[in-house]
């Protein structure tokens, strides 16, 4: 059986025939060929996969394909430009929040969607929202110090 | 202007730039036309013979087109070999590709599911009937109820022998002596990225490439070559990104061989993925051992002599670096202390669990564990401050290099090469604030008990025989660097690239590095025993060290005088009368020159830890307070990406001590594969750590100075936190002798503790 599905992935409107058990991150790695989006465990703890779906972060691993129907989906790539890192990637690098890198569009995803909401949080707040993405390799430090590096950028 | 050299600086890693706009490619990212997608039947049954598989019904499933047991593999099955420290008693004992006979752990490969979609093949999975006549499953070391082996009369695989001096007469004329049994929990690196490959076979060419090499894609590239009946060059492995390695990913596993043989089956390109509950299964996990440890010392605390009798669970079979950790747990119990008479035995004793490989600091995290908490005990006996007990017996400077203790079978000569092993020592309890503290040790404050503990020890890195590094100069005049080391995630890339731009003066834009191609160099051996800084640089400074000679030769030509008339300055070649010719200007001649740097002594990074932390008696809940690491790395080459190797290797260290725990079942179930119920560390556990390195002693072994590292944070993680527990538990008795120190752990050897004192009390009264 295939059901059809369509929604707006980072500013694009796309459309797929899909099996109603594709996850929505695997509908977003193989039928869109977006691999920035990654998948770490398959039952929604280590948050590797997620993206944002109208403005809250979804573990596209726990998500199927066909509840996104009109909704509006952003991965890292729709985070990302060519030309310059953004406020929060340049963060990253600074403070090398990263070094495997498997984690790292999750954990930007995340945090992007956070900031925006919360962009004065206290570094405690910051540690408890980061809680929910796994990082093998950083232990945490550089992580948090380039999320809350990034505050300002998120300030109106 | 002078140049300021790029090692020592904390450069932004150039791989972060791809990484951090999802760019990266890692093996599920690769696509080719006409991908079939393998899935794998697994054992769900521990131990047991195998009646027979029956596979007719996921034959029948839509878009399957390839079902394989082992009866269908060429014979006789192949098995994964030993990588390192290979011996023929070893022979017997590795894992079949499928299993054929018999299964010997839950989640070793029965068949495997070649199907148009992830999705079908998995559906077909369900349809495979494996009648399995069960068999008792062993799940210690001292188990021989049932054996795995029919060849063998015991599950001992194999007994590691280790001397060093004279023990005669040493134990039965000491002072003191003390004798103590530990545990290490099984536990392991976890990637977040699972394994994957996916093969292609050319028909044409009779070749296979195969993507998602990590680590040693040489080796695999050699193993693979072997299994499928082909020369090495008709194999190519292609490394991508890797989303951590940590010593388990990487090896030769069976998946390794079944891709890419029914990719040739097929004539199809082949995918598979693992995922996360086979990672937890099947993945190589770690530590797992059980040790006597036995000590003999003067009454003032100076160690006249050890013993230890170690027993670690290796699993189910030997694989590729199964041998590494039996090896080094023997090897490192001294760690940097000055012990006159050792004598050792380490038994790897096969279970019905995963087998084993190596993880971050393998052997290393359990032999100190065993060292550093008796050392603790000893002091108390003794009644001698610990720092005083380790002050005592650390190798003073005069005392290096200071020889390993002999291993055999497979001996191999090694020395502690340099260090200022108190100094480091010193910065560390200055940095914990140590004597500050000490009035908290053992106090109960506001319901939590303050604790505080301090832990030596030494890591070992650079691992021979070799590396390989190419230097091209290229038609626009940028240099081009292929090597054979292997990037995990490390950022290998940055710090490779900082030194070359250094060895030929260039900066890092004029530079292009390459490696994760088996086709790149002659040879190369990968990124394991954290070699790849110290390996990878050296082969990189002695091809740079020639090119230049090369280029030098090339200008003298163009401005008509002679080599010894020209001096080489920032990417310039200047003659004696003030005339000069840019690299671009040389740049078609085509030079290059690939070189191998070879050692046989390895290096040896040191360092001491302290923690400062609390225990709550209430839950058992271990909060660390402040964590301090301080290690001399002998050179430091890019000190952004050394801390975040420290922090990093911490943190694992503590998770594998206070969270981490592959747990069996009696009848040998794994009952923690999910990542719901094996714990790693979120960032809201540990926020205290820190990391500091010095650069106090290079290593007098290579040019570059650099000490492996990235292991040591990781390594007396355990024994640290087990001391710092003691110490603060101390008024209730509690001595934690076995790992983890989960809180239910923590909480029931309060409440056992407590017990036995009001028996004890009650049998008084």
């Amino acid at each position: 059986m295939v059901m059809q599905v369509t929604f707006n992935l980072n500013g694009k409107q796309v459309s797929a025939s899909v099996e109603p058990r594709l996850t929505l991150g695997d509908c977003i790695r193989h039928t869109f060929a977006q691999t920035g989006t990654h998948i770490g465990c398959e039952h929604g703890v280590c948050g590797a996969c997620t993206v944002i779906v109208d403005g809250d972060p979804v573990r596209s691993c726990l998500m199927l394909a066909v509840q996104a129907e009109g909704s509006e989906v952003t991965t890292v790539e729709g985070l990302s430009n060519d030309e310059y890192l953004t406020p929060l990637q340049q963060s990253f690098r600074t403070h090398h929040a990263l070094q495997c890198g498997f984690c790292t569009p999750g954990f930007i995803t995340t945090a992007h969607a956070f900031l925006t909401k919360e962009p004065d949080a206290t570094e405690e707040r910051v540690r408890e929202v980061l809680s929910g993405n796994v990082c093998r390799c950083t232990g945490y430090l550089g992580i948090v110090e380039a999320v809350l590096a990034a505050q300002p950028a998120y300030r109106k | 202007m002078v140049r300021t050299p790029l090692i020592g600086q904390p450069i932004e890693r150039i791989e972060d730039l791809r990484l951090l706009r999802g760019k990266g490619c890692y093996v599920d990212d690769i696509q080719r036309p006409g991908l079939l997608h393998a899935a794998i039947s697994r054992s769900s049954i521990a131990h047991g013979i195998i009646k027979s598989i029956d596979v007719s019904a996921a034959k029948e499933v839509d878009g399957v087109h390839l079902v394989l047991t082992a009866k269908d593999l060429p014979q006789p099955t192949p098995t994964v070999p030993i990588r390192l420290f290979p011996n023929e008693k070893m022979i017997p004992l590795c894992q079949p590709v499928l299993a054929e006979k018999k299964v010997r752990y839950v989640g070793e490969p029965l068949a495997i599911v070649i199907a148009e979609t992830p999705a079908s093949a998995e559906d077909a999975l369900e349809l495979i009937y494996a009648d399995i006549e069960q068999l008792e499953a062993i799940s210690t070391t001292d188990d021989n109820r049932a054996l795995l082996f029919d060849n063998l009369d015991t599950n001992c695989g194999l007994v590691y022998y280790f001397k060093k001096g004279d023990m005669t007469g040493i134990f039965e004329s000491a002072d003191y002596t003390r004798s103590e049994k530990f545990h290490v929990h099984r536990h392991t690196g976890v990637t977040m990225e699972t394994r994957g490959v996916v093969s292609e076979w050319d028909a044409e060419k009779g070749k296979i490439t195969s993507w998602g090499a990590v680590k040693v894609p040489f080796a695999n590239r050699r193993i693979l070559a072997s299994l499928m009946n082909l020369r090495e060059e008709s194999v190519e492995m292609i490394e991508g990104d890797a989303g951590g390695s940590f010593g388990v990913r990487g090896e030769f596993f069976p998946e390794d061989f079944l891709v890419p043989h029914c990719a040739r089956i097929l004539n199809r390109p082949v995918k598979w993925i693992e995922d996360r509950r086979e990672h937890l299964l099947a993945v190589s996990h770690a530590r797992d051992a059980d040790c006597v440890l036995e000590i003999a010392c003067r009454k003032d605390g100076r160690i006249l002599g050890m013993r230890a009798d170690i027993k670690t669970n290796v699993g189910a079979y030997f694989r590729p670096t199964t041998a590494i950790t039996p090896r080094n747990l023997g090897q490192f119990v001294l760690g940097p202390y000055r012990v006159p008479g050792y004598e050792a035995s380490v038994s790897a004793m096969h279970s019905n669990k995963s087998p084993s490989g190596t993880y971050r600091g393998p052997g290393r995290y359990e032999a100190d564990f065993f060292r550093e908490r008796l050392f603790d005990l000893v002091a108390k006996d003794l009644n001698i401050d610990r720092v005083e007990f380790r002050r005592r017996n650390l190798l003073r400077e005069d005392e290096l290099p200071c020889a390993f203790p002999s291993v055999e079978p497979n001996p191999v000569l090694t020395e502690l090469d340099s260090g200022a092993y108190e100094e480091v020592l010193d910065i560390c309890l200055k940095e914990v604030k140590w004597d500050e503290k000490q009035h908290l040790q053992g106090q109960l404050v506001d319901g939590l008990y303050h604790g505080l503990a301090i832990a030596c020890f030494v890591e070992g890195g650079a691992a021979g025989p070799r590396e390989n590094a190419k230097v091209v100069l290229e038609s626009d005049g940028t240099v081009s660097i292929y090597v054979g080391s292997s990037a995990v995630g490390q950022g290998l890339q940055t710090i490779l690239m900082q030194i070359a731009a250094d060895e030929l003066e260039l900066p890092l834009e004029k530079l292009r590095l390459f490696h994760g191609s088996t086709t790149y160099v002659k040879e190369g051996f990968g990124s394991f025993h954290s070699r790849s800084t110290v390996m990878g640089g050296n082969a990189i400074m002695l091809a740079a060290t020639e090119l230049k000679r090369q280029i030098l030769e090339a200008a003298a030509e163009i401005m008509q005088c002679s080599a010894n008339e020209v001096t080489y300055q920032d990417g310039i070649v200047i003659a004696e009368n003030g005339s000069s010719v840019a690299l671009e200007a040389i740049a078609d001649r085509k030079l290059s020159y690939e070189a191998s740097f070879a050692n046989t002594k390895h290096t040896y990074t040191y360092g001491s830890h302290a923690v400062h932390l609390t225990v709550d008696p209430e839950t058992g809940r271990v909060t660390i307070l402040d964590y301090i690491a301080v290690e001399d790395a002998g050179r430091i080459i890019n000190p952004l990406t050394l801390h975040g190797q420290g922090i990093g290797a911490i943190v694992q260290g503590l998770g594998g001590t206070l969270l981490e725990n592959l747990v069996y079942g009696e009848d040998g179930q794994m009952l923690s594969a999910s990542l719901a119920d094996y714990l790693l560390p979120l960032a809201t556990d540990f926020p205290n750590i820190r990391s500091i390195s010095v650069e106090l002693r290079r290593s007098p072994n290579h040019p570059l100075g650099a000490k492996g590292a990235g292991e040591g944070g990781t390594i007396p993680a355990g024994g640290l936190i087990a001391n710092a527990v003691a110490a603060a538990l101390e008024s209730l008795g509690v001595q934690p002798l076995q790992l983890p120190l989960t809180p239910d752990r923590v909480w029931l050897m309060i409440q056992d503790a407590e017990l036995a004192r009001s028996t004890a009390a009650a049998s008084v009264a």
